[in-house]
């Protein structure tokens, strides 16, 4: 019985450790970061304001509209993507942050329109119709363009904070979670349909006329909130890129498949979910901000369940645990959705869940899946 | 016994004399009693008791999964525990480690931490290591990242997010790989591995987190025999520097660990019927009653 001393034999290769510090990206990933980069802010921008009307590269309102909604709802399945492909949390909730995002916008955007309303008084529509003499105590901060800028992160943060402290404590994992979320969600709809919440009930905020006095309705403006919110993807999915390739990412999806061996190995599995969780909800604030201006409208209806139900059919899509999977995800069932909202509205529904029953029983990664494979399948043909 | 570990052992004994004599108070080293201590606190094992049980009862809607059970494990020693089926055996690491609550009862590791106030994460930190009965290990991570998320360190999030390999824990992995004999298959997933590749990889989880007392719930379950052997050796290469607690049915496994007049335990409903050599316990009536004779 005897155990090697020294056990590593002299004739062994040594042990390949880079996998444990990958690089952030690979030299195509980056490549395609830059013309991802130069389409956002050079083309698209030319190809509004600069190409004339009627020429066939003119990218109209209409399509810049789309593309910023679009691009926002790829930062709500980025969000996703971290909590259930890496850390295994089924979230049914995440539209509530990406509408809380959106309501604390919405209300430094509703305080901008200063005395243009209909009432023409300085203070909003639903307020006056509501015969209210002054604004509740929650609005104090919303004539500050910071102070609000500031709600749009910390309030989905906290709740999702507080929320996902008392969930994980209790060890309140899978469909519970999940089902938890979704109450979570359909309560605060209830709560803001009601008037005397002070959110303008079942009409929301809607009307917007300016941001920090220069007005929304621009070619201008509609094109720089577009470029903003590809750029803040961008921004988000390096940021989670490089968390997914720590040692962090890692212990996410060692808690995704054995979160009982994290603990009994030392780790804290609730301080590693709270701080995903909470980061995720952010990013869906910070993206519920950005759609806001864009839509030009926010309503409880941001918080149904069917809203966050979406969110998830993205991600599983898309891919899920890739990151680049959920966003493609959410581009191309939004995109589709507004094909065929156009062509066939009566049948759109029936498509989603066609759409994502097919890629639960044939395409488990995902679309990114089925392209991995395909690349696969062509280099082995090649070689 | 490899003469490395036995002089370590022996050095590290002749330190524990040293300190006890210099200190010139006895048996505990110059320290107050202080039950409890949790957090911060280094495991005692001056006095050569890893592990102490004390009447731990568990009760599950009025079955009594421990009964009572009272049992101590010394510094280095490696104790092997049979028992029928719903002995209690799993249980019992299950109080060991956190996972279950005994309704009374108390359980110290060294001579001042109280398990049954430590959560699972501080038991494994302070370390108790723990293998499953069935192989417990992150599938989709590479045998590589099974290994580097077990080493022992800082656990918290903010290390973790820029955590980096230093060199002495490069080394380490390598030592692993090469003990649990996986170093080629370093970068495949863990969930493609064997059942018996799997064992030796939870094991070399649970030796990456350095821990001085490993519990393992039937480590050879699903292994061929040339990979029980090997098992065993490892497993008495490491007795001696870490105390070991084994459930096993395999009695040809017991018999290998157990030789040399190593101490093993019967359990049977929730309580040690008897303890001692192997022979000895083999040649129990009551032994051979309930379990070995049928």
């Amino acid at each position: 019985m005897t155990v090697p001393a020294s056990p590593v034999p002299p004739d062994a290769t040594p042990l390949d450790l880079t996998p444990l510090h990958p690089r952030l990206l690979p030299r195509e990933g980056w490549l395609a970061v830059a013309v991802f980069v130069l389409l956002l802010v050079v083309a698209i921008p030319l190809a509004h304001l600069v190409v004339p009307e009627g020429s066939a590269l003119h990218f109209g309102g209409f399509a810049v509209g789309l593309l910023g909604k679009l691009l926002c709802f790829a930062i709500c399945a980025l969000a996703m993507d971290l909590v259930w492909g890496y850390a295994g949390i089924l979230s049914l909730g995440h539209g509530l942050f990406f509408a809380l995002g959106g309501y604390a916008m919405g209300m430094y955007l509703m305080r901008q329109i200063g005395s243009d309303g209909q009432y023409r008084l300085p203070m909003p529509d639903f307020m006056v119709f509501l015969n209210w003499k002054e604004f509740p105590w929650h609005w104090a901060l919303s004539d500050s363009f910071v102070a609000q800028m500031l709600l749009v992160v910390l309030v989905p943060g906290l709740l999702a904070f507080v929320f996902g402290y008392f969930a994980f404590r209790s060890r309140i994992k899978g469909v519970y979670f999940s089902i938890i979320t979704q109450a979570l969600t359909f309560a605060a709809m209830l709560l803001f349909f009601r008037n005397e919440t002070g959110f303008g009930g079942n009409n929301g905020f809607t009307d917007f006329k300016r941001i920090l006095g220069i007005p929304l309705n621009t070619p201008g403006m509609r094109v720089f909130l577009c470029v903003l919110s590809g750029l803040v993807l961008l921004g988000l999915f390096l940021m989670s890129r490089a968390l997914v390739q720590s040692r962090y990412g890692r212990i996410l999806q060692a808690i995704r498949d054995a979160e009982s061996r994290t603990m009994f190995s030392g780790y804290d599995p609730v301080a590693a979910k709270l701080f995903v969780w909470t980061l995720s909800a952010m990013m869906c604030g910070i993206a519920g901000a950005l759609y806001v201006p864009q839509v030009g409208i926010v309503n409880p209806s941001e918080m149904s369940p069917a809203a966050s139900i979406e969110m998830a059919i993205w991600a599983a899509v898309g891919g899920r645990g890739t990151l680049i999977g959920p966003i493609v995800g959410a581009l191309f069932v939004n995109g589709t959705k507004s094909v065929f909202t156009v062509a066939f509205p009566e049948f759109w529904l029936f498509f989603l869940g066609a759409l994502f029953i097919a890629v639960t029983l044939f395409l488990p990664q995902g679309l990114v899946g089925l392209a991995r494979l395909v690349w696969t399948r062509l280099r082995r043909g090649r070689a | 016994m490899t003469p490395d570990l036995l002089s370590a052992g022996a050095q590290r004994h002749a330190a524990a004399l040293a300190r006890a004599a210099a200190s010139g108070t006895g048996g505990s080293g110059g320290r107050s009693a202080s039950y409890g201590r949790l957090l911060g606190a280094e495991v005692d094992f001056t006095h050569g008791v890893a592990l102490y049980l004390d009447e731990l009862t568990v009760s599950f809607d009025g079955f009594k999964a421990l009964n009572a059970l009272s049992l101590s494990l010394d510094v280095g020693e490696l104790r092997c525990v049979i028992g029928p089926n719903g002995a209690g055996k799993t249980t019992l690491m299950d109080c060991i480690t956190g996972k279950t609550r005994p309704d009374s009862g108390r359980a110290s590791f060294g001579s001042t931490l109280d398990l049954l106030r430590m959560s699972e994460a501080q038991i494994a930190t302070v370390g108790i290591g723990r293998k499953f009965q069935k192989p417990t290990v992150y599938e989709r991570l590479t045998v590589l990242e099974n290994l580097e998320l077990s080493l022992a360190g800082d656990r918290r999030v903010r290390h973790l997010l820029r955590a980096r390999l230093d060199g002495a824990q490069a080394a380490r992995l390598d030592e692993l790989m090469t003990l649990i004999q996986l170093r080629t298959e370093a970068h495949r997933s863990a969930g493609l591995l064997s059942h018996g590749q799997k064992q030796w990889l939870e094991i070399g989880m649970l030796l990456a987190q350095d821990p001085k007392l490993l519990l393992l719930d039937e480590p050879v379950a699903g292994m061929t025999d040339d990979e029980t052997a090997r098992t065993a050796e490892l497993l008495l290469g490491l007795a001696g520097r870490h105390t070991l607690m084994v459930v096993e049915h395999d009695m040809h496994f017991v018999a290998t660990l157990a030789a040399g007049h190593r101490k093993v335990t019967v359990l049977h409903e929730g309580r040690v019927l008897a303890e001692g050599p192997l022979a000895q316990v083999q040649a129990d009536e009551r032994v051979v009653e309930v379990y070995l004779g049928r």
